[in-house]
Parts: structure tokens; C-alpha cells; sequence
């Protein structure tokens, strides 16, 4: 049998680019009335919506990293769409123009009137000043897109002619990714987020942020294989047993996300030193403290409980509910980290939401809707090429 | 000869795609008393032979609550109720304190549960027997091949038709497998009055054991040749000796060793101008530097770092405290080194005896410092050049 019988290319409806491109729009907007209000609140808006780009596109490249390391079978009849959305990572730049035209919006280290009064953030300076900062984002990107390029666009070459040893190159490329995959996401988190409170550090704050880029790409992935499987985008060989290690991992990586946000604050909550603590006193007092305990519920408790049994992953249906459920968790898990800096800074007490803040989630998703079709268009969402494509279609628990 | 009752038909099968193949045949075929046998898991065998799922689940879920709920009780009475002690200003019952805890306690109890579980009641335990045991079908599937059994007690079982149905799906080496005798007389339970027996017996032996290293053991000394010693205690009657001494007394005149008794009184200190009684102690660079630390610590709080009698103690608002001469009186500069050295082991009018705390040499140097400071106070015109 023939890889062609195994699947056949139907072309993705071009709905999918007017959704993505109104819904993007609308975003858009919003972010613009926002930007015309009030430039601060809408910068901090667009921070969100560039860490969730982020989460998804450099997410997906760590998904493909994973596969080609750990040998992976499951996942590869998937492997073309996670490879479509990493290309988010190289447009959450559209994202990232506006907001590096504000910086001094945001940034309050940027300041000169902060740096003097606090000997603390002045002391950071060799590390958080304008120039390094622009250096670190042009190279955080650079890495994306040669990544991107790396695992996505030579696997879509491999479509149009087959090359031997494929597998092998991309395998040792996923060696190198990791480590400085860790890196950067780490910088990117410190740089974006944790550096909008410029006194506060916190070692493990990287490996959150990662966690929960995971988790988003995962959410993203599941949802869109799910919805392009059930449509008959995909190769009719596949079987719950495929979906349901989407679910797996999704258990797995939100067990992680909690490990690692608990260690974070076990460790801080236990030293109780001034300067570790004011980022989560500024989470846990007013109406913020009932925000955070929401988060432990939408972001653990809930998807813990809801992919805990077996046939709650076994079932694509079930799992497609619950990847949106992530992906939002993760929306709102964004907006615990960066909106209590935006009260702080505006003098609020409370949490505010509104145009600047929705446009975050609303801009991502319909980003995401108009790369997949860019990108996908005219391309197999299978990689038919692939030396394991038909063994991985055989997979079963 | 006894007649044999039949436990099983075995069938052979080559490859994972041959016995999943089979699984299917035999499920589908209604039998359900089967069993499938393979070296290693088989990916999608699950299915195949259309297995429920197992029950396992449900009981590490109610021993991880348990455990959970055990762990946050233990801590909560232990932590807040019976011996409430605050650690690191922290609240008697501080939540996330306790997370770590609960949550080992958790995963212990459901694994160690669920393992239990498993053996007991799906494996029965404690028997451990099994027709299938020692036969060749089982060499066979445990190293290379893949194998049917089965079972004669299933329903819709007749043994040409199961001999013929295995031959139908490809089996190879198709065999019946029989009871032991052994195995039909003996029915093991786990409620077998030998095996709760032994597991009482190991309870006993391991419990006492544990008693014994832990209260016992640890504690016993392996010799006491000097520990375990008659002695003395305070306020108890003497034993040894009838003068109500531990010990005896030194013989009179002893001297200690490295000590040397200080018999000059104050009545004939005019002999210490003598030769005899010079400073033995050179004044090298680092004998003066001693002298002088000593000097500021011992003697500059009432003769002042310079030795001009201003007392600090009475600056410190000790009024009835009265000032020590001057040590640059020329009573003073014109005493013998021996003379100082005496007033420093004996003391003078309200100085004390400073015997105990500075030892000879260190006098001796300090001799030397305060001879410099009186010196340094009263320089001849020579001195400066």
C-alpha cells in the first residue's frame, strides 16, 4: 500500500482565512480603540497576546524536538500540523513591533527616576537596559526562525522529495534545540514578564512560563488535529489511541505546570524575604487573592480531574473540550502574571478588564487561524514522506 | 490410572501481528474463559481481546484520597492540635507546608495499594500455582513465541471444536494442558490458616526485631572499661576513704607541672630590684606587640591605653570608682621590672591579683609595654634624634 492511499490531500476550506482574518481584525481593533485610550493599558494588553503567540509557535517547535528525540510514534501523523503552528512564533513579530515602540510604557526600568531611587534595579542595569534588551529579543527571534526553518520548512520539503537520512539530522538539530530552547524561553519569560516587576527575581519563573507554553501548543495541536480528523483532513487509519496521547501529555504537562508554579511559590511563601515576596503580595491581596485561587482550579484542579480517566482522553470529543479549556487557562494564567503589574503601576487595587485586556486572546486565535491557513495551504497536513508515516498510523495502545 | 481433568488448549502463534490477529478470532468467537500469552506487552491487545477495563484504577484512587486525607489529619493534629510549636512564624496549620507531605503520602499509599490490591485479590494470592506452569507452552511464550490457552471451564467449550478452532486461526503445537492433582486438592485462600499464620509469625518476628534494634540494641554498649567507674557524686556519702576525700591529698611542697610558685610577699618586695630578679623575657618587636594587646585589654580600662590613670570605668559614669595613680610617676619609672611584675601577680590597694588571668610570660611582656609607654611619656632629647 502506497502512502498516497493512506492519505489523501483535500485542501483547507478558505473559510478557515476569512475567520481567522475577521476574528484577527476584531482584535485588532480593540488593541487600536485600547492603544487610543490609554497606551499603557494597551501595551500591557499586547504583552499578553506576544507571550501567547510565543507559548504556541516556540511550543510547537519543542513538541517536534521531543518527537524527534524521544523517538516518538504516536505523534508523528501530527507532526505537519505542529510544524504549521510553530510558524506563530516568527509572527507574534507583528505583535512585538508595537509594544517595542512603547517600551517605556511598560518597562518601568527604563525609567531614570526608578533607577535612582531604587539601588536594587540599578544594580540590574548592566542586564536590563534598552540596547541589550533589543539585542535579546532580535536574537530570541532569530533562533525561532532558524528552528522554525530547521524542523518546519525542510520537512515540508521532504513533501515534494523524499530525502534519506531526513530523520537523522533533524534528530541531532533536536539535540541542539533543547538546550538552547531552555535558554531562551527562560530569557523571553525573564525579559517580557518578570522584568515588568524589575525589583522581583525568581530562579524557577523560566521553567513556568515553559510549562505553560507547553501546555498551550499541546491545547492548540489537540484541538486543531482533533477538528481536521474529524473533518477527514487526515488519514482515515487514525485511531483514539492517537488522540488519546494528546490527552496523556496534556495530564502530564499540567501535573508539571502545577509542580513547578507550587515550587514557586512553597519556596518564596517559606523564606518570606521582602524581595521575593512582593510579587506574590501583590497576587494575593484584594480581589487579586480570589484571581489566584481561581487560577489553581482553572489551571489544575479542573483539567486534572477532567483528563484523570481513561476514557476522558480515549474519547477526541471529550479531549477537544478540554484542550480549549487549557488554552484559555493559559489565557488567563498570562493575565495573572502581567495585568497585577498594570494595576500596580496604574495605581489600582483591583484587577481591570477590558477591550486591551480580551484583545489578547481574541488576536491569538485568529493569528493562529490565518498562519495555519498561509502556511498549510497547498501543503499535506501529513508528512506522507516520512520513513515512520506508515508505522506510527498502525500505532495502538 | 486416575482420570486427568483437562484445564486448557494451547495453541502457538509466531509473530505480535499473528496473536492479535488470533486475539480477535478467539474474542469474537465468543469464547470469554481465554487467556493470551506473550514475552513482552503487544500494543493494541487490549482491544483485541476486548478486555474491560481494569478496576485497578478505582482503587488507587480511593487509597490516594485516603492517603491524602491521612496526611493532612496526621499533620493537622500532630502539627496544630496536640503539640502546636510555631516554625518560622508560620500559622499552626499552614497549608502549603504540608502539601509536600500529603502529596508522598498519597502517592505511597495508592502505589503501594494498588500493588497489593493487584496481587491479592486479581493475582490470588497466595496461590501461586497454575496449571499452565512447567508445561512447554509456557517455556515457549515466555522467551520467542506468542500463545492462546483456552480454558476448558468456558461455556461454549468442546475439545475437538477449540482443537480445530486454533488450527483454523494458524496455531502451531496445539496441546491440553491437564491439572496436577496436587493443584485440584489444595485450594488456597488468602484467609489459609498457614499462611495467616506465617504472615502473623512474620508480624511478630519483624515487630519484635524492630523493638529490639531500635529500644535495645542501639543502647548496649559493646565494653565499658573505663565508662562504668566507681566515682563520686555531689552530695552523696564517700565510699573509698574514711577521711570523706575521692582523692588523696599531694604530698606536702608538691609542685604542679609547668608552674612555678610566686613566694615573694609585699612584706620583702625591697629584694626585687636585685640582678637576680631582671626581666627574662627579651623585648623583641613581638613581645612588645603582646604586651601591648594584654596591656589594652587587662590593664587600659582603669590606667587608660597610655597609662596616665584616667580610668575609663569612671568615664563610664562610675563615679565612686577612684583613679589609679599614674604609671609615669618617677616613683614608677625608678621601680625594677621585677617591681611591676609583682604588683601585677599580687595586685596593690583596690587592683587585684591578675595572677589567674595573665600568665607569666604574658606579665613579663607587659612589663615591657608599660616600660615603653613610660618611655614614650618622659623621651630624653636623644630619643627623638
Amino acid at each position: 500500500m502506497s502512502n498516497t492511499e493512506l492519505y489523501t490531500k483535500k485542501p483547507l476550506p478558505s473559510k478557515l482565512l476569512i475567520f481567522g482574518a475577521v476574528v484577527t481584525l476584531i482584535g485588532a481593533a480593540m488593541s487600536g480603540i485600547a492603544f487610543a485610550g490609554d497606551v499603557q493599558r494597551a501595551s500591557f494588553g499586547l504583552i499578553m497576546a506576544l507571550m501567547l503567540l510565543i507559548s504556541v509557535g516556540f511550543g510547537s517547535l519543542f513538541l517536534i524536538a521531543l518527537e524527534y528525540l524521544v523517538g516518538a510514534d504516536w505523534s508523528v501523523p501530527f507532526r505537519r500540523i505542529t510544524e504549521i503552528v510553530a510558524a506563530t512564533s516568527i509572527i507574534s513579530i507583528l505583535v512585538a513591533i508595537p509594544l517595542l515602540l512603547n517600551l517605556h510604557e511598560v518597562f518601568t526600568w527604563l525609567r531614570p527616576e526608578l533607577l535612582q531611587a531604587d539601588k536594587y534595579v540599578a544594580k540590574k542595569a548592566p542586564y536590563l537596559n534598552e540596547t541589550f534588551f533589543l539585542v535579546r529579543v532580535i536574537i530570541a527571534f532569530l533562533i525561532m526562525a532558524a528552528f522554525y526553518y530547521i524542523f518546519s520548512i525542510r520537512s515540508f520539503k521532504q513533501d515534494l522529495n523524499p530525502t534519506e537520512g531526513f530523520r537523522k539530522t533533524s534528530a541531532k538539530f533536536a539535540a541542539l534545540f533543547m538546550p538552547v530552547f531552555a535558554i531562551t524561553i527562560s530569557v523571553i519569560a525573564m525579559d517580557w514578564m518578570m522584568s515588568l516587576n524589575p525589583k522581583w527575581f525568581s530562579t524557577i519563573y523560566g521553567v513556568y512560563y515553559f510549562a505553560g507554553s507547553v501546555l498551550a501548543a499541546l491545547a492548540v495541536v489537540t484541538f486543531i488535529a482533533i477538528t481536521l480528523g474529524e473533518n477527514g483532513y487526515l488519514s482515515k487509519k487514525l485511531s483514539n489511541d492517537h488522540y488519546y496521547n494528546f490527552g496523556a501529555l496534556m495530564f502530564a504537562f499540567t501535573n508539571f505546570w502545577a509542580y513547578i508554579a507550587f515550587s514557586q511559590f512553597l519556596l518564596i511563601w517559606y523564606a518570606n524575604i521582602p524581595d521575593e515576596t512582593l510579587w506574590f503580595m501583590d497576587r494575593t491581596q484584594g480581589e487579586w487573592m480570589i484571581l489566584s485561587l481561581i487560577l489553581i482550579f482553572v489551571k489544575f484542579g479542573i483539567p486534572y480531574f477532567a483528563l484523570l480517566t481513561r476514557p476522558s482522553k480515549g474519547n477526541p470529543f471529550r479531549l477537544r473540550i478540554i484542550a480549549a479549556w487549557i488554552f484559555f487557562a493559559h489565557v488567563y494564567d498570562m493575565y495573572w502574571n502581567v495585568g497585577p503589574e498594570y494595576s500596580k503601576l496604574a495605581g489600582l487595587k483591583g484587577p481591570v478588564y477590558g477591550l486591551a485586556e480580551l484583545a489578547a486572546p481574541i488576536i491569538t486565535i485568529g493569528l493562529i487561524a490565518v498562519v495555519f491557513y498561509l502556511v498549510g495551504k497547498g501543503k499535506n497536513l501529513m508528512p506522507v514522506n516520512d520513513a515512520k508515516f506508515k508505522k506510527s498510523l498502525d500505532f495502538h495502545l | 490410572m486416575e482420570e486427568k481433568i483437562l484445564h486448557s488448549v494451547t495453541g502457538i502463534f509466531e509473530t505480535p501481528d499473528d496473536i492479535i490477529k488470533a486475539a480477535k478470532g478467539v474474542s469474537s468467537a465468543g469464547y470469554k474463559k481465554y487467556d493470551i500469552h506473550t514475552p513482552y506487552p503487544v500494543h493494541g491487545m487490549d482491544k483485541a481481546m476486548k478486555l474491560p477495563w481494569s478496576p485497578l484504577g478505582y482503587v488507587a484512587l480511593v487509597l490516594g484520597l485516603t492517603g491524602a486525607s491521612l496526611a493532612i489529619l496526621l499533620m493537622w493534629w500532630t502539627m496544630s492540635v496536640d503539640y502546636p510549636i510555631v516554625i518560622g512564624g508560620k500559622p499552626l496549620f499552614a497549608l502549603p507546608a504540608f502539601i509536600p507531605v500529603t502529596f508522598e503520602l498519597t502517592v505511597l499509599s495508592a502505589s503501594i495499594g494498588t500493588v497489593l490490591a493487584m496481587i491479592i485479590f486479581l493475582f490470588k494470592f497466595p496461590n501461586t500455582s497454575h496449571p499452565l506452569h512447567d508445561t512447554p507452552y509456557i517455556k515457549k511464550v515466555s522467551s520467542d513465541k506468542y500463545g492462546v490457552s483456552i480454558e476448558a471451564s468456558d461455556k461454549m467449550f468442546d475439545l475437538n471444536k477449540a482443537k480445530d478452532f486454533l488450527h483454523k486461526l494458524g496455531a502451531k503445537d496445539i496441546e491440553e494442558i491437564y491439572w496436577d492433582n496436587e493443584e485440584l486438592n489444595t485450594v488456597k485462600t488468602i484467609w489459609d490458616k498457614k499462611f495467616l499464620g506465617g504472615l502473623v509469625m512474620i508480624a511478630i518476628i519483624v515487630g519484635g526485631g524492630t523493638y529490639f534494634a531500635i529500644n535495645k540494641l542501639v543502647y548496649m554498649t559493646p565494653f565499658n572499661w573505663m565508662m562504668e567507674q566507681p566515682r563520686l557524686d555531689a552530695q552523696s556519702v564517700p565510699v573509698y576513704f574514711n577521711d570523706g576525700f575521692s582523692m588523696r591529698q599531694p604530698v606536702e611542697g608538691t609542685v604542679a607541672r609547668g608552674w612555678m610558685p610566686y613566694l615573694i610577699t609585699d612584706a620583702d618586695t625591697a629584694q626585687l630590684s636585685d640582678a637576680k630578679y631582671m626581666n627574662p623575657v627579651p623585648p623583641t618587636e613581638f613581645n612588645l606587640n603582646k604586651g601591648q594587646r594584654n596591656y589594652n585589654v587587662f590593664c587600659s580600662p582603669c590606667h587608660d591605653y597610655h597609662g596616665t590613670g584616667v580610668s575609663r570605668l569612671k568615664a563610664a559614669n562610675k563615679q565612686d570608682f577612684p583613679n589609679p595613680p599614674s604609671l609615669h610617676s618617677a616613683k614608677l619609672r625608678g621601680w625594677s621590672d621585677a617591681r611591676i611584675y609583682h604588683v601585677i601577680t599580687k595586685g596593690q590597694n583596690t587592683m587585684p591579683s591578675y595572677a589567674l588571668q595573665i600568665t607569666p610570660e604574658e606579665r613579663w611582656q607587659i612589663v615591657h609595654y608599660v616600660r615603653t609607654l613610660q618611655r614614650a611619656m618622659n623621651a630624653k632629647p636623644e630619643d627623638v634624634k
